[in-house]
């Protein structure tokens, strides 16, 4: 099966500057697959290759197995919802959603139909003639998702469309999105740099750092096995210990870190000798560390109560900063200032090389 | 009726209208309470709301509306001799209206032939300029606002006002010497061996048209320019991306967006050009008349002050209406027009 989207080694320079850097990756037909990045990632310049408003300086992008080389975004089996939605204000809903139908020579009538079955779709049926300031925020969204929908395209790319949102909304708009997205059965391309939204909806996720994708896979893997420090750090939170690798055995890496050797898994096979970073999930660091798991000591410090969990903070030796999560009834919290051992099992933490591999030739 | 109630007449009209202002003000905080917050001059204190009221009506009511009120009363006077100015002959007539339509009765025809020929293609003339004016800085202002980087904009609008420095008459005669039967484009024209002998353009009136078309061109770009930019540009590329070419894009985002700016880049061009008097007066063929020189020589050639006004009062309306027209054309109020 061709994939409905290949982005083939592509590479975006505006001027001097790098936006991205050799981006390769495989979209399958019906996948809601989200590019996850800080700002300033080239998260959205790669979104907006995909449509055709940027052309790539190297490489293709093909879009159901077709070289989209010369091919204007008007003429693209895509349609882009825009981070502020771009719907035309002097335009009434119904006018909004069946413009790409109107300039496409879509007779009216079936325009009308069109609006109707969308309006019905996105749970906004009687809205036809509402201008758009008369609309709240979610129906906004909601109609600029009609509105790129009615084109029947491919495939969707969207690009942080629920940003604007209060978290309520945000919230409920993820499984509107998603439910949406199975109705139709199309790819969703969507671009995020809230990890919350993009674990929660994605198929598959690409994480992006300085132009380059640094990982791709599903929600879990990139949670559970970062392959780089920046998605292990980005993705969730981590505690970092940095340190140089001692010996590795059996799947493990024990780094000689400030705080003494420790362990962590190690899914790449370091080289002893090597400058690697040790990795553990403020939820795997425990307080009462059972006897085989690493320990550490550390001083306590305040915690931050955020309702279905706590986060304690603590202090080691050397001044490096822990988080470690709890649940509502995490036991009793050491008090501010007392001195606590701490550890992990080692097959909970891992350990990742501090520099990215040489051949993606970042820098 | 004696035109002694002229002078109360033109008083009395500003002071009236103040009221009426005033009133309405005073209704209004009735009719909408105090929602709108603490008043102006509790906000900024007695003597700087004292001083802008004065200021602001000093320049309206002195500078704009007595003056305009004076021209309108003198319109409907009889020429006399300073003498018998408010003497037992100064009655309100419409015989400077009459004489626009009919003149001295010397035509053949029975009509101003002269006249009202000038004032019709004055309206025409200015009304095709304006057209074409919008014609030629819609892409130039769309290229300013959304294509250009920053650093060929500067340069743009650099070479865009630069010539506007010169002295409106100066420019004038600059179009003379271009266009003369020995001037520069003929002289070319000649030399390229495209033409055997000169055009005539002042005679045919190219060089009036072309003077008139360049003189307010900066009166258009501006207003547009700044109405396109104001254009989110995702606007466009969200219909470029549902699949809109190019034309209809103009035609369905950024025309529909910038009504306010094309609104007043047409009036403020049409006005300006249908009362130009430097550039008709120095290049207009020898067989055209302008209205505005026929204005200028009622004043001071026949020094027929009451029949000037009339002339002067027929273009204002004529003007007046044209506005209207646009902003109705465009559906807009006209406080939209200047966002």
């Amino acid at each position: 099966m061709t994939a409905a989207v290949l982005l083939d080694r592509v590479t975006v320079r505006f001027g001097a500057f790098t936006a991205v850097r050799a981006a390769s990756v495989e979209i399958a037909a019906g996948e809601f697959f989200s590019f996850l990045g800080p700002s300033g990632c080239g998260k959205t310049t790669l979104l907006r290759t995909i449509s055709g408003l940027v052309e790539p300086s190297e490489g293709r992008v093909l879009i159901g197995g077709r070289d989209m080389a010369g091919i204007g975004p008007n003429r693209r089996p895509t349609a882009l919802i825009f981070q502020n939605l771009a719907l035309f204000p002097l335009m009434s809903v119904a006018e909004n959603i069946a413009y790409g139908l109107k300039v496409r020579g879509v007779p009216r009538a079936a325009r009308r139909a069109r609006v109707e079955e969308l309006l019905e779709l996105i749970a906004l049926p009687g809205a036809a003639d509402k201008r758009i300031d008369e609309l709240s925020g979610g129906q906004r969204q909601r109609v600029a998702i009609a509105r790129a929908l009615a084109v029947e395209p491919q495939v969707l790319l969207l690009d942080e469309p629920l940003s604007a949102l209060d978290l309520k909304l945000r919230q409920h708009m993820r499984n509107e999105l998603r439910s949406i997205q199975r109705r139709v059965g199309l790819t969703f391309v969507y671009i995020t740099h809230d990890q919350g939204e993009a674990l929660a909806m994605s198929d598959r996720i690409a994480v992006m750092n300085h132009g380059v994708i640094e990982q791709v896979g599903t929600g879990r893997a990139v949670y559970e096995a970062p392959r780089t420090p920046f998605v292990a750090s980005f993705v969730g939170e981590s505690n970092a210990l940095p340190g140089r690798v001692l010996a590795t055995a059996d799947g493990l890496a024990r780094v000689a870190t400030a705080l003494g050797p420790l362990a962590g898994r190690d899914p790449a096979g370091l080289r002893v000798g090597e400058e690697a970073i040790l990795f553990v999930r403020p939820e795997c660091l425990l307080l009462d560390p059972p006897e085989e798991a690493e320990r550490i000591e550390a001083r306590a410090g305040e915690e931050t109560y955020e309702g279905s969990t706590s986060h304690l903070a603590f202090t080691t030796a050397d001044g490096r900063r822990l988080t470690l999560a709890t649940g509502r009834d995490g036991g009793e919290r050491p008090a501010p200032g007392t001195v606590c051992t701490l550890g992990w099992r080692a097959r909970d933490a891992i350990v990742l090389a501090s520099r990215t591999d040489p051949d993606r030739g970042d820098g | 009726m004696h035109a002694s109630v002229g002078k109360i007449l033109v008083l009395a009209v500003p002071v009236l209208l103040l009221l009426a202002f005033l009133l309405l003000g005073l209704w209004e905080r009735r009719a909408l309470g105090r929602a709108a917050g603490p008043s102006f001059v509790a906000r900024n204190g007695a003597p700087v709301a004292i001083w802008l009221v004065l200021m602001v009506g000093f320049w309206t009511i002195v500078l704009i509306v007595l003056p305009l009120l004076h021209m309108v009363d003198l319109s409907f006077r009889p020429k006399l001799p300073p003498a018998q100015v408010g003497g037992p002959q100064d009655l309100y007539t419409l015989d400077n209206y009459r004489f626009f339509l009919f003149g001295g009765g010397f035509s053949a025809s029975g009509w101003n032939d002269t006249h009202i020929q000038a004032f019709l293609i004055t309206i025409l003339a200015s009304i095709l300029i304006t057209i074409l004016n919008l014609a030629l800085c819609y892409p130039l202002a769309f290229y300013m606002a959304k294509v250009a980087p920053e650093a060929r904009l500067r340069l743009l609008m650099l070479l865009l006002v630069t010539p506007y420095w010169v002295n409106e008459i100066l420019r004038a005669f600059a179009f003379r010497i271009l266009f003369g039967t020995q001037g520069v484009l003929n002289k070319a024209l000649l030399g390229a061996g495209l033409l055997t002998e000169p055009i005539d353009f002042i005679g045919q009136n190219v060089a009036l048209y072309a003077g008139l078309s360049y003189a307010y061109l900066l009166l258009m770009v501006f207003p547009l320019y700044n109405a396109i930019e104001s254009l989110d540009r995702n606007q466009l590329e969200a219909a470029r991306d549902l699949g809109a070419p190019w034309w209809r894009i103009h035609l369905d985002i950024v025309i529909p967006h910038s009504r306010p700016g094309i609104a007043s880049g047409t009036t403020l061009v049409f006005m300006l050009t249908a009362g130009a008097l430097a550039a008709p007066q120095v290049l207009s063929g020898p067989n055209t008349l302008w209205f505005t020189p026929i204005v200028y020589d009622r004043f001071y050639q026949a020094f027929n002050w009451p029949q000037g006004a009339a002339y002067a009062f027929i273009l204002l309306v004529t003007c007046i209406v044209f506005v209207l027209g646009v902003l109705r054309l465009f559906r807009l109020g006209l406080g939209e027009m200047h966002r």
